[in-house]
């Protein structure tokens, strides 16, 4: 019997991934559900004063994003890992790297394009202009795979740990940091009337990085974690 | 020659072998480390000049920058462990890397703990969101990170293979985060204070902030020595060698 190619196994990979998040929407939707609330926060914490929240609009919902994108790394390999899934797909013959990351790409899809879409209605709360949510969406679409990459690391290194959650944030958020800085800054530079080319150019470049360099050791993360 | 060189290089990779050296190498690093510290802070606190800016709270300085710089170095010594340690599989490489952590924390957690105490006299605050600060302090989250992921897994083999990896993608990131950091605080400039020293800094000052540097050095080594012969005892308790050692010992 042929064995099937490295697309069709990475089309399979994928398409199962998103088939499995759509059975358990509520896991994925949890996430989003986190995001809108930890933001709703901000302001109960901050108080209302609307020239306050715009100022630390962008950081806010970076920062809830950070936090969110964290949560839903739980998913990526627990499920698989509990039935055994993970481990033959260790066993497959195509690159585990490429493989990986179709998994990451899918969990984006799930958790990390839902925090796309929502921003805009979290950036009216705070007080944002059109052009900040703009601005701040692109960041988003640029950082939250980013997030999903360099999560799927952590994630790969704590599958079946207890305490899990807590600790893979522990690894994952020092590594963050620079999309943080660079998402809520290209926000706030463009309200300050400065350019943004070059945080989103560096957004760009982290992006290119990461989908390069991470799942190679999000695989040896897993070898690490099942072998 | 070379393939006896290798020979050599590799005979120290066993920890059996590994073991009777640190033995032996721990009291000569631990003795320069006394005598070093001894010397660089009698010239620092004694025989430096007082500074015409700070008068004599400068002189946490001989503490301060010291620890700052090892803790740096050790995290690039640990990162550079864990590499070789995770691809040609050497057990010592990684057990070595486990035993530079806990170091490279403190010494992380004194250059932040004694920075903030001379912040507090020199810009009237104990903590700024410094380029550096910040940095350090994400240097000091990258090691418990690293030290927790450890902990947390039960299979020691696994454990120290887990970390390993995390010291390889943290270190990739420390000059990223480092980057971004400086960016973040110069966009954001807010204090008019330069945390700088005077870049002249008197000869003296110099050479006692290079002898502490070196003293601090020589604790590591010596530390780091120490933790790993323990960590050897630990992994390898199931072999002959480390069984006699503890029967002969007892």
């Amino acid at each position: 019997m042929t064995e099937p190619s490295l697309i069709t196994a990475c089309r399979s990979m994928l398409g199962r991934d998103l088939v499995l998040a759509m059975r358990r929407r509520a896991d994925v939707l949890t996430t989003l559900i986190f995001f809108l609330i930890v933001v709703s926060l901000f302001p109960l914490g901050v108080g209302p004063e609307i020239d306050t929240l715009r100022e630390i609009a962008p950081g806010v919902i970076w920062v809830a994003a950070l936090l969110a994108s964290m949560l839903s790394l739980g998913r990526l390999f627990s499920d698989d890992y509990q039935d055994g899934t993970l481990e033959q797909i260790l066993l497959l013959p195509h690159p585990l790297a490429i493989i990986v990351l179709n998994k990451v790409v899918a969990h984006w899809l799930v958790s990390g394009l839902p925090l796309v879409i929502f921003s805009p209605l979290l950036g009216m709360q705070l007080g944002l202009n059109a052009e900040s949510i703009g601005i701040l969406m692109v960041t988003l679409v640029l950082g939250t795979p980013v997030l999903s990459l360099i999560g799927s690391v952590g994630a790969a290194l704590t599958v079946g740990l207890r305490g899990g959650g807590v600790l893979v944030s522990l690894l994952v958020l020092p590594l963050y940091i620079p999309v943080l800085i660079f998402g809520a800054g290209a926000v706030e530079s463009a309200a300050a009337g400065l350019g943004i080319e070059a945080h989103l150019s560096l957004l760009g470049a982290f992006l290119a990085m990461a989908l390069v360099l991470t799942p190679w050791a999000t695989a040896a993360a897993l070898r690490i974690s099942l072998d | 020659m070379a393939l006896q060189n290798s020979i050599i290089w590799l005979y120290f990779s066993s920890p059996k072998n590994f073991y009777p050296l640190a033995g032996k190498l721990i009291p000569i690093f631990a003795l320069l480390a006394v005598v070093l510290t001894a010397i660089g802070l009698y010239l620092g606190f004694f025989v430096a000049p007082s500074d015409y800016q700070q008068g004599d709270s400068y002189r946490i300085i001989f503490i301060h920058v010291p620890a700052a710089w090892m803790s740096m170095f050790i995290y690039i010594v640990m990162a550079m462990y864990a590499f070789v340690g995770l691809v040609w599989n050497i057990k010592m490489s990684e057990m070595m890397a486990s035993a530079l952590a806990p170091t490279g924390a403190m010494f992380a957690f004194i250059a932040l703990w004694t920075g903030a105490l001379w912040g507090k006299p020199t810009w009237g605050a104990y903590w700024v969101w410094d380029a550096r600060l910040t940095s350090e302090l994400i240097l000091l989250f990258l090691y418990i990170g690293f030290m927790s992921l450890e902990s947390a897994i039960d299979d020691p083999r696994r454990a120290s293979r887990a970390s390993a990896l995390i010291a390889v993608v943290g270190v990739v990131n420390v000059p990223i985060i480092y980057f971004s950091v400086k960016w973040w605080n110069t966009l954001h400039q807010g204090a008019s204070v330069s945390p700088t020293m005077a870049p002249k800094m008197a000869a003296t000052m110099v050479q006692s902030m290079m002898i502490m540097v070196f003293a601090f050095w020589m604790y590591a080594i010596a530390v780091v020595l120490m933790r790993a012969r323990n960590i050897i005892l630990e992994r390898e308790k199931q072999t002959t060698w480390v069984q006699e050692l503890v029967a002969n010992k007892k």
